[in-house]
């Protein structure tokens, strides 16, 4: 890997926007959305499909994302594939220029929306070399301006990305969680109907919103569950209080270990309970904590919609949708917890469950958005632990 | 599950010919799952009746048979060999239909052979189209409303629920023939009518018109513990209607959103379940109404495709290979992802470019076919092309080409471009090269808009080309940017040098300067199937242009610093240059490994073995243009030691760039640039004929019409008259007056004193030689030479010709190979060496000479067992013919005969007369093999698709001149029980000879005539040469029937001649099969 340090004086003609990482590195490029300046980890997320998915999930708070595809942006934005109402991503990188939107659910062209969300944008980086110092060194931190009068102050931003803390013991579920308990009812997306609605409701769930996915409540409306989500400090006589079937752990960004603070003592006294319970990547990380297990921050992560993933129960590979950038050390699993999925990329652990009670856990996204289904049958899982009790 | 160990030995059945909707694709796929298969100690026999292919090579399978593809032959050779299992989806269509007939007719069953990869009920569901539709149903999948019909009146009936304009589909054919688009009732009729011909069931599907909706592809791979993944979407530029094959795709797909992405997905894998494939790869295509997103599905291929080929070129994921490790009992986690090494095969690849097919056609070569895309196919070949944008992906797909693009260069609007309408028609015609079209339409002001309501391309495409068009301008009207970020902007887009030379009025070479000056170079990215997420120590590469103008591009070539040598490739298959020159790369790929030689290919042809990443050190999937080239040579020359570029072995597309990269300093490996200028430079080579005293026909060089006539007035009618500097005969043919020829001047070339036009006398029935020699600069070794069975005059690729000569005498021979060792000496050849000879009695008359691989080059290694192409590219590498123990002038005599059929593509071209000529038109061939001239011809007939009859009624219409050569050829069909029958003249002639012969009426002379007959199934056998204008005018009907109607026709007296050897061989006995290892096993 050829490592030229960028010289920070010289500015190419009609640059507009830089991303510039802690260790003074500059890409240059062309700003679309929002103007400004951001800070953050840089990640990259190898998906061909499913960008506007990928801006709003909450996961990716205190996150800016490289996009490995080139073209990203060629089916604009609508108000249909959003994942939640207020992205938390901070901003993105491209290797090409923002197109007109060509699809009949465009409702806007994608910088136009980045802008409406106030989420800030790079064009005309070269993301395959962004990704590739991210395979090598580390998702790095860096920060990310914006400026239509090509006025970047190059220094302040490398000093701003080198004083940035890093993902490592933030708490951002925090941040993105709802504040105020609220029930949800919309279902899956279907060609030519759009989302649905809760039809004879059967399980009364209650999930827990570290940073949740939409698509992950409306898988659970979809197989007929009443939703009510709760804050991320909820504590375990609230979530109780709602008289659930089943309790949910949703997805969520940062570090497990600073969310589970407050968030294991509530999930130990949960797992008390005998309930039937479910969760999904910070959902996921947070049960292993419950449960005694320990979390690491991963060298660069897991993003992008191609991540073989092996159920060791049948043998059975699964194509799965993946963003974490932390992971359960499968050496620190207490007894009676059992490995129950893992990556065929690098060998890490995926799921868990516990022997004796009705409680798993996945590190991927079976709710997909974007991604493919293959894991579905999770959902399906759940609800028939709730059938069961 | 780990793989099977109950079987032992594996059956591969290969395509055969290459033919339209069936090229290299399936050489590549075979190819691959015979190594996948050896490398798992299964013992692999393999049939292929194709000569040209890397699977016909001895080292590929342990048992190769080159036979006919026919249940017949297929049932001997499982016979001989009692394998274990079958794999039938590697061969294509071909492959998959005689599996079906093995099943059918009990063969496998009796021979206890199990099918692997697709089961028959499999198949059968997969290709019926009402199965399929049942299928799609009860599995909820949307499909256009249809009708499955054995006859007209269902047809009828059908049309009231599909209505018009209807699809045809005729069940069991290979690329849509005999299928298309009906407009209208009478369209309707005829296309049923064609396609319940075409179709081997006697069924044709009429569909609902889906026409300008967008279409998809995906490539899926399922193993039989049911993990599935998708490899690869597949989106098509051109809207439904054309052909896929035909159509310009790109990779992936580019206008779904993921919920749309992820429909077709689950849609795609819930199709394999139902249907059933097992384990291995499928394509599944789809259309989408790009008003709503309703996805019907249009159909599916229970086997690897061309489509396959090019997801595993576009991605990196070997579909054929992991798919025969699949079919005998691995799932998809056992095996690796060898371009990462360090990753499972069950995984989706990823990529961060965009990948642009482009298909080739030669529709100049079929003289009365209509130049129109439908949903039959008919391209002959394709590139591929690879950028980080689509935009740069584009430009360098149409460079890739090589029809004379180097970008999107302007082009005239049939019926001018005055009025917006002329345009908009234009755009709404299906034609090849649309998308300059669209370009042109911008520069014609018309608006995105306007130009999709006309052509229903989706807008983001048109968008992409309109950005193209538009930076066009700006360098047109304010030249080139000279600044680095200006000049690197330009070149991110694609454009070529030379594009950008045009638009700025300057010449390429000094655009090519300025941008060198300005520091503008292109960097290399690699394949690696998952975007730069782990490693890849596979150099699979592509060039782009990154770099912001301050920092430079990052390149990851990673070059080396061995010795090495650059082979540049054949670029898109077309007639005249195909899987042979392919061929010829591979082995120099493999004889240079072998001699630990780093070996670098550079070609831009997804359907090839070339492109493999297994085949060659490093692979560079560029255009075959000068500047691409140049500049990948000159990345590569950073380290270690360049030893040269090989440019003889891909047909003419390297040979032209020779010269370019002479300029550059590069070296050149093997035979000199100036001596191949030399061979094809008339005067130069008349001289150098004179010094040896050989002969050649009498002959001149004209840049003018009325030059033209004075030389061939001298010479003599009739005369053979080509342009200089072409392959494959383009635009030669032979003409018999002065009229042909002023005709031939004023409509046939554009003459020039720099592109004179070469005449030269036609030799009348003399007989013509193919030679194949190779020369080290000192020794020569006359590899095959090769007797054509049609007479001199008809295009070299497209007669059959006959190894060792079986008719030759001896002492001709021995002068053949005098004067051919003289040639090759007096070029200074090193490498390989064709001579082209016309043998008139005992006059040797030299045709054409060319020191560089010819299309026989794979033949003749078949026939004579030894790998020439391989030792061609050591011996241009600095090593001896003693080297490899080559210390005889050439083979010794040969046990075997081996017999070259071409197979022609005139089926698929309606309007086209079948008649042979100077020009070339096959587009592929098969080898039969066998102890005989009789029997290895026969099986050269029947592996051609030509069903010998051996009983019946024979039609006999032949010119004058060949009244008395016909009369023996006749004779004997009489004396083997066939009936004769023959126009007035031949019946005439014949009957005074004592010949019985039945008189039939010409069709100009009324019916009942000689066309009902052959329409009636009253004829088996045609026999038929013409010429002059009119007469061929006016038998143009009973060649197209003979086609139509399936039935072997022959248009030489020669090729008739040979056809009834091979009926009396047939008769004699039956025909029997041997693997090509048992011919030499003595030699060895």
């Amino acid at each position: 890997m050829s490592e030229t340090k960028p010289s920070t004086t010289a500015v190419p003609p009609g640059v507009t926007a830089a991303l510039v990482l802690a260790d003074g590195t500059v890409f240059w490029g062309q700003g679309l959305g929002a103007a400004g300046e951001t800070v953050g980890e840089v990640c990259f997320n190898t998906s061909i499909t499913g960008y506007q998915e990928i801006m709003t999930d909450p996961s990716y708070a205190g996150q800016i994302v490289n996009f490995t595809f080139p073209h990203i942006g060629n089916v604009g934005a609508n108000p249909e594939d959003v994942e939640t109402v207020t992205p938390a991503a901070r901003g993105c990188v491209l290797r090409a220029a923002v197109t007109g939107p060509s699809n009949w659910r465009a409702a806007q062209p994608f910088d136009v929306w980045l802008k409406s969300q106030n989420l800030i944008g790079i064009a005309g980086v070269d993301t395959r070399r962004v990704t590739r110092r991210i395979r090598e060194l580390g998702a790095p931190n860096g920060a990310l301006a914006h400026a239509p009068d090509g006025k970047l102050d190059i220094a302040a931003l490398q000093k701003k990305a080198a004083g940035w803390p890093g993902l490592e013991g933030m708490d951002l579920a925090r941040e993105v969680s709802c504040t105020q308990t609220y029930q949800w009812d919309g279902s899956t997306w279907a060609l030519g109907q759009g989302y649905g609605k809760l039809k004879n409701p059967r399980f009364h769930v209650v999930a827990m919103d570290f940073g949740a996915k939409h698509n992950i409540l409306r898988c659970l409306t979809a197989l007929g569950c009443k939703v009510t989500v709760v804050p991320a400090n909820a504590s375990a006589e609230e979530v109780l209080g709602h008289e659930p079937d089943g309790v949910f752990l949703a997805n969520g960004p940062g570090d497990p270990a600073a969310t589970g603070v407050y968030a294991v003592p509530t999930i130990k006294a949960l797992l008390e309970t005998g309930k039937p319970l479910f969760g999904i990547c910070l959902g996921h990380q947070m049960l292993a904590l419950a449960l005694g297990a320990r979390t690491e921050k991963m060298h660069h992560g897991h993003r992008g919609a191609n991540h073989p993933v092996k159920d060791l129960a049948t043998g059975k590979v699964e194509i799965t949708s993946q963003n974490h950038g932390f992971v359960v050390v499968e050496d620190s699993l207490p007894d009676g917890v059992e490995m129950t999925h893992v990556s065929l990329f690098d060998g890490s652990l995926e799921g868990l469950r516990l022997k004796d009670r009705p409680v798993f856990s996945v590190q991927y996204h079976p709710e997909a958005s974007p991604g493919p289904k293959d894991s579905h049958y999770l959902f399906e899982r759940f609800v028939a632990m709730m059938e069961r009790q | 599950m780990p793989k099977r160990t109950d079987i032992s030995s594996v059956m591969i059945v290969g395509a055969g010919p290459i033919v339209i909707g069936q090229a290299c694709e399936f050489d590549y796929s075979g190819t691959q799952a015979c190594k996948a298969l050896r490398e798992e100690g299964y013992r692999v026999v393999l049939v292929n009746s194709n000569p040209a292919t890397i699977m016909t090579d001895p080292d590929t399978a342990d048992a190769i048979y080159i036979e006919p593809i026919t249940p017949d032959f297929l049932a001997r050779v499982i016979e001989a060999e009692r394998p274990d299992v079958l794999l039938p989806t590697m061969g294509g269509q071909t492959a998959l239909n005689a599996a079906m007939a093995l099943h059918e007719n009990g063969t496998l069953e009796r021979l206890g052979v199990e099918v692997i990869g697709a089961k028959p009920d499999v198949i059968a569901k997969a290709e019926d189209r009402q199965l399929f539709r049942d299928a799609m149903d009860k599995i909820g999948l949307e499909s256009p409303r249809s009708q499955v019909v054995h006859d007209m009146e269902e047809a009828r009936a059908a049309l009231d629920i599909v209505g018009l304009p209807a699809i045809i589909r005729p069940s069991f054919t290979l690329a849509g023939t005999g299928g298309g688009i009906a407009y209208n009732r009478v369209e309707f009729e005829e296309m049923v009518a064609n396609g319940l011909r075409a179709s081997p069931v006697d069924e044709v599907l009429v569909e609902e018109s889906v026409l300008g909706w967008k279409e998809y592809e995906m490539e899926v791979v399922r193993d039989h513990a049911d993990n599935c993944i998708i490899i690869c979407s597949i989106e098509n530029v051109d809207p439904m209607g054309i052909h896929t094959g035909d159509s310009v795709t790109v990779a992936p797909a580019l206008t779904l959103t993921d919920k749309e992405y992820q429909i077709m997905r689950d849609a795609s894998i819930a199709v394999l379940r139902e249907i059933g494939v097992d384990t291995g790869g499928s394509n599944v295509q789809f259309a989408v109404n790009p008003a709503d997103g309703r996805l019907v599905v249009i159909e599916m291929n229970p086997r690897v495709s061309r489509s396959s080929a090019l997801a595993s070129k576009a991605t990196g994921f070997p579909i054929a290979k992991i798919a025969a490790k699949l079919a005998v009992g691995y799932t998809l986690d056992e095996l690796d992802n060898d371009i990462t090494r360090v990753t499972p095969a069950s995984f989706e690849p990823t990529i961060d470019y965009v990948v642009t097919k482009m298909p080739r056609f030669t529709f100049e070569k079929f003289k009365g076919a209509e130049a129109y895309l439908t949903t039959a196919m008919k391209s002959v070949g394709e590139a591929m092309s690879i950028g980080r944008t689509f935009a740069e992906s584009l430009q360098k797909a149409l460079r890739s080409m090589e029809t004379g693009l180097d970008g999107l260069n302007e082009v005239d609007i049939p019926g001018g471009a005055e009025e917006k309408d002329a345009v908009r028609a234009a755009l709404s015609q299906p034609v090849p090269d649309r998308l300059l079209i669209v370009a042109q339409a911008y520069r014609h002001g018309l608006t995105t808009e306007e130009i999709f309501d006309a052509c229903k391309i989706d807008p983001w495409f048109l968008e992409r080309i309109r950005e193209i068009v538009e930076v066009e301008e700006t360098v047109r009207a304010d030249g080139l940017a000279d600044d680095l970020a200006g000049f690197l902007a330009l070149k991110k887009l694609g454009f070529s040098d030379a594009r950008l030379a045009e638009l700025a009025g300057l010449a390429e070479d000094e655009v090519a300067q300025r941008r060198r000056d300005a520091g503008v170079r292109p960097v290399y990215k690699r394949i690696d199937t998952c975007a730069g997420e782990f490693p890849s120590p596979t150099p699979y590469m592509y060039s782009c242009y990154e770099g912001d103008g301050i920092v430079p591009g990052e390149c990851e070539a990673d070059v080396s610093g061995r010795d090495k040598v650059v082979i540049l490739g054949g670029g898109p298959n077309r007639i005249g240059q195909g899987i042979e020159f392919d061929y010829c790369c591979v082995h120099a790929c493999y004889g240079l490994k072998d001699a630990g030689i780093e070996t670098i290919m550079v070609n831009c042809n997804p359907e090839t073995v070339s492109t493999d990443y297994d085949t060659s050190d490093r692979l560079y999937f560029e255009p075959l243009t000068a500047e691409d080239v140049i500049e990948l040579i000159t990345a590569e020359q950073k380290k270690g030691r360049l030893k040269g570029v090989i440019v003889q072995l891909g047909g003419q597309t390297p040979l032209k760039l020779a010269e370019a990269i002479e300029r550059a300093g590069i070296p050149i490996l093997g035979t000199s640039p100036d001596a191949i200028d030399l061979a094809e430079d008339r005067e130069r080579f008349q001289k150098l004929l004179q010094e040896l005293g050989l002969r050649q026909p009498a002959n001149g060089t004209a840049t003018s019409t009325e030059q033209a006539e004075k030389i061939a007035d001298k010479i003599g009618y009739p005369v053979v008259i080509r342009p200089s500097y072409v392959l494959g005969g383009r635009a030669m043919e032979i003409v018999h007056d002065l009229e042909g020829l002023r005709r031939y001047m004023t409509t046939a070339v554009k003459v020039s004193g720099k592109n004179p036009v070469l005449i030269d006398s036609y030799l009348r029935d003399a007989i013509e030689v193919d030679v194949d020699a190779l020369c080290d600069g000192t020794q020569v070794y006359v590899a095959g030479i090769m007797e054509h069975i049609e007479e001199a005059g008809i295009h070299s690729g497209d007669s059959a010709c006959s190894l060792p000569p079986y008719s030759l005498a001896n002492n001709v021979i021995a002068e053949i190979r005098r004067q051919t060792e003289a040639m090759a000496h007096a070029l200074g050849v090193v490498g390989l060496m064709n001579v082209q000879y016309a043998v008139k009695g005992d006059d040797i008359y030299v045709l054409e000479v060319n020191p560089r691989a010819s299309r026989t080059v794979p033949f003749v290694a078949k026939a004579t067992g030894l790998p020439i192409a391989k030792i061609s590219a050591r011996v241009m590498a600095g090593e001896k013919l003693a080297d490899f123990g080559i210390d005889q002038p050439g083979p010794p005599a040969l046990d075997q005969i081996a017999v070259k059929e071409a197979v022609f593509p005139f089926a698929r071209f309606p309007g086209v007369d079948v008649v042979l000529g100077p020009e070339m038109k096959s587009t592929g061939e098969v080898m039969g093999l066998d102890r005989d001239f009789g029997r290895a011809f026969a099986k050269a007939q029947l592996g051609a698709g030509v069903d010998l009859p051996v009983t019946g009624t024979v039609f006999v219409s032949v010119r004058d001149h060949d009244k008395q050569a016909v009369l023996a050829p006749a004779r004997d069909l009489l004396d083997m029980g066939f009936r004769l029958i023959a126009t007035r003249g031949t019946a005439a002639f014949l009957s005074e000879q004592g010949l019985t012969v039945d008189r039939v009426n010409k069709v100009l002379e009324g019916s009942p005539h000689i066309v009902d007959a052959m329409i009636d199934g009253e004829v088996q056998l045609v026999v038929n040469t013409t010429e002059g204008a009119k007469s061929i005018e006016d038998s143009f009907s009973l060649r197209r029937t003979a086609l139509t109607s399936g039935i072997p026709y022959y248009t030489t007296i020669a090729g008739a001649r040979a056809t009834v050897r091979a009926i009396q061989a047939m008769k004699n006995g039956s025909l029997e099969v041997a693997s090509l290892q048992s011919y030499f096993k003595n030699a060895e």
